[in-house]
């Protein structure tokens, strides 16, 4: 094992300890970059190379540098006997969607292509502030929108580390495909739909979609804004758990940003799930998609390796003393999909329209006889397919003869799903569940380009983690498991409004209980080979 | 919900999101906006009474939980060059744009 395939808190400790240096940590996962990540995502179309399609290209903007230059700073704050934070010298990635003061900020679109963010969104400092250094932005599908990472018109986009002929998920793909690899152990990413838990369970880390509100979108480039949410990615259930309690807290520059406390989320991790009641619901055992020709939705039970590792862990958390409640219903699951078509198009819309190449991004080059001409022309060349559909389809939904039939049906749709939360979390109703455990995907990771270019099939890639962004409630994927082909398997654990401290007790206990299983010896496949 | 964008629709649309499509894309994405309202067409199959109210956001926004509002105070931004920058075309600190349309009001 490298230094950089350690987790965070043991990095941190060592470095607080002096046991090893910020630098030598830096150093070890720029290696790890060098030798797994292959060429960065660039506007340049240049063929795939056999060599690039066994790499993982995680990264659009590699900070190596400044990554030194603050890891050097880390190591004489110890020196001088300072506390630099408890996540001292721990590196991190960061999703190319969050502004970071003198970087390129992309979105993974041409359109802010050469934009330099001129201020720092408020997680990424809080990151910063703790000791952890910044050692790069990197890729996801344009503007967040997808589920694959193919969407990202910076080329090539990230391969799955597990194999690299399968997507890394998404949007978050370069976060979750980073950490896996060894590149970092920690990204900061960002969960809509499931951006976060969907790419975390197909490279087999851990990702948390925190409680609406519970970390600032502060500097975030906005998608859904009622639906966006910043969170963790990680190696381990302990990790995820202190970078979030870094990140959270209320922030005076979004008003949408709780203010509660924020609990020590690494307190009482380990005390175990006896006497937490646990849910399972048969409206997380099927699945809905779209028939390839006629488009129409047909249903179906979940794969059975994936069904099967959510029972499995059901039942090692009952034999470690929690109450599994079965038969819980979710009756609005299902309605999620469509529901997001809506909600989160419209909202995409409204915050597209900011780019029309006055203020920064690209304007086009081309003449044109008036500024309409200049927004259209640059707009058409700026924004790739998925922009364009979302703006299209928000502006169609909820145009005014339209607003009922959709937009507003869908919000009242939302408070179904939300009220369906309510109901099994209810400390005085008839579940009184203190998370609900479903599988995080429908699938484990699908091969490269086989769903991307059918906007519909890849939506529905998120059905199982949509509800709670509708909701609200927060929610974690973890490993557990591979199916056969060797590729990881993710269950989620959902919670009530600010229960995240419940989830990492929860997740914890499975994560330790199956710590000797041999699944968790196995390494991604960039890895296999190493010592 | 059986509808169709048909191609006047949008063409219109099109006009309204300020963008300017070749005829390939345009075809494709029209498309794929069908096979979406195909999927948005299950909100039909859901019994919705009238008096169910409308969520705008998942996690309800309560007094106590809520940032108030800041003082509206100005504040001078410390580097509006460095924002000007950003600027596809500046002179002498104003961003430069084509011409813009003008409309008569009748």
């Amino acid at each position: 094992m490298e230094i950089c395939d350690l987790n965070a808190l043991e990095l941190a400790r060592l470095v607080r300890s002096r046991q090893t240096s910020a630098v030598e940590v830096v150093k070890s996962c720029l290696e790890r970059v060098a030798q797994v990540d292959g060429r960065p995502g660039s506007l340049e179309q240049m063929p795939l190379s056999d060599e690039d399609k066994k790499r993982v290209h995680a990264f659009i903007t590699l900070t190596g540098e400044n990554a030194l230059q603050q890891a050097e700073k880390v190591d004489q704050m110890l020196a001088a006997g300072e506390d630099p934070g408890v996540l001292a010298g721990v590196p991190f990635t960061v999703k190319d969607i969050f502004c970071v003061q003198d970087t390129l900020t992309t979105a993974a679109s041409k359109i802010l292509a050469n934009f330099t963010a001129p201020y720092t969104a408020t997680p990424v400092q809080r990151m910063q502030d703790a000791g952890a250094i910044l050692l790069g932005k990197v890729n996801l599908d344009e503007f967040t929108y997808g589920s694959s990472n193919e969407s990202s018109a910076y080329q090539p986009s990230p391969r799955n580390p597990w194999n690299t002929d399968r997507v890394p998920g998404g949007s978050s793909g370069g976060s979750a495909a980073s950490v896996a690899a060894g590149e970092a152990p920690l990204s900061l990413g960002t969960d809509t739909a499931g951006s976060i838990r969907q790419p975390a369970a197909f490279c087999g880390v851990v990702g948390v979609k925190p409680t609406y509100g519970r970390v600032s979108r502060y500097g975030l480039i906005a998608f859904a804004s009622s639906l966006d949410c910043p969170g963790p990615v990680a190696r381990d259930v302990k990790d995820a758990a202190a970078m979030l309690g870094v990140i959270a807290g209320s922030d005076e520059r979004d008003a949408t940003a709780a203010r509660l406390a924020v609990p020590d989320y690494l307190e009482g991790i380990e005390e175990g799930v006896k006497g937490l009641r646990i849910g399972l619901s048969p409206d997380y055992f099927r699945i809905t998609y779209p028939d390839p020709v006629s488009g129409e939705l047909l249903s179906q039970p979940l794969p059975e390796e994936v069904a099967r590792a959510v029972t499995e862990a059901a039942e090692k958390l009952s034999a470690m003393g929690a109450d599994i409640v079965e038969g819980v219903p979710m009756p609005n699951t299902r309605f999620g999909i469509p529901a997001y078509f809506v909600i989160s198009r419209v909202e995409a819309a409204s915050n597209l329209h900011r780019y029309d190449g006055v203020k920064y991004g690209l304007r086009s080059e081309a003449p044109t006889a008036d500024l309409k001409e200049m927004y259209k022309i640059t707009r058409n060349q700026g924004f790739g397919p998925q922009p364009k559909l979302r703006i299209l389809m928000g502006m169609y939904v909820s145009a005014a003869q339209y607003s009922e039939q959709y937009y507003r049906r869908a919000l009242q749709v939302r408070t179904l799903i939300r009220q369906d939360f309510e109901a099994i979390f209810d400390p005085a109703g008839a579940y009184r569940l203190d998370a609900l455990l479903t599988p995080t995907t429908p699938t484990t990771a699908f091969k490269m380009a086989s769903l991307y270019g059918d906007s519909v099939l890849m939506q529905y890639a998120d059905q199982l983690t949509v509800p709670a962004n509708h909701a609200g409630v927060p929610g974690i994927s973890l490993p557990a498991g591979l199916d056969n082909e060797g590729l990881p398997i993710g269950i989620q654990l959902l919670g009530a409004d600010y229960a995240e401290k419940t989830l990492f007790r929860a997740a914890r206990a499975y994560e330790m209980t199956t710590q000797e299983e041999d699944w968790r010896k196995q390494k991604p496949e960039v890895l296999r080979g190493r010592s | 919900m059986s509808e169709q964008i048909t191609k006047e629709v949008f063409d219109h649309l099109v006009g309204l999101a300020a963008l300017q499509l070749e005829m390939e894309q345009a075809e494709y994405l029209r498309k794929q906006l069908n096979n979406q309202l195909k999927a948005i067409a299950e909100l039909e199959a859901i019994p919705l009474e009238k008096d169910v109210p409308i969520s705008l956001h998942g996690v309800p926004y309560e007094a106590s939980l809520s940032a108030p509002p800041r003082e509206d105070e100005w504040k001078p931004y410390p580097d509006p060059a460095g924002i000007l920058a950003q600027a596809p075309q500046v002179v002498d600190g104003y961003i430069v744009v084509p011409d813009i349309p003008h409309t008569e009001l009748k």
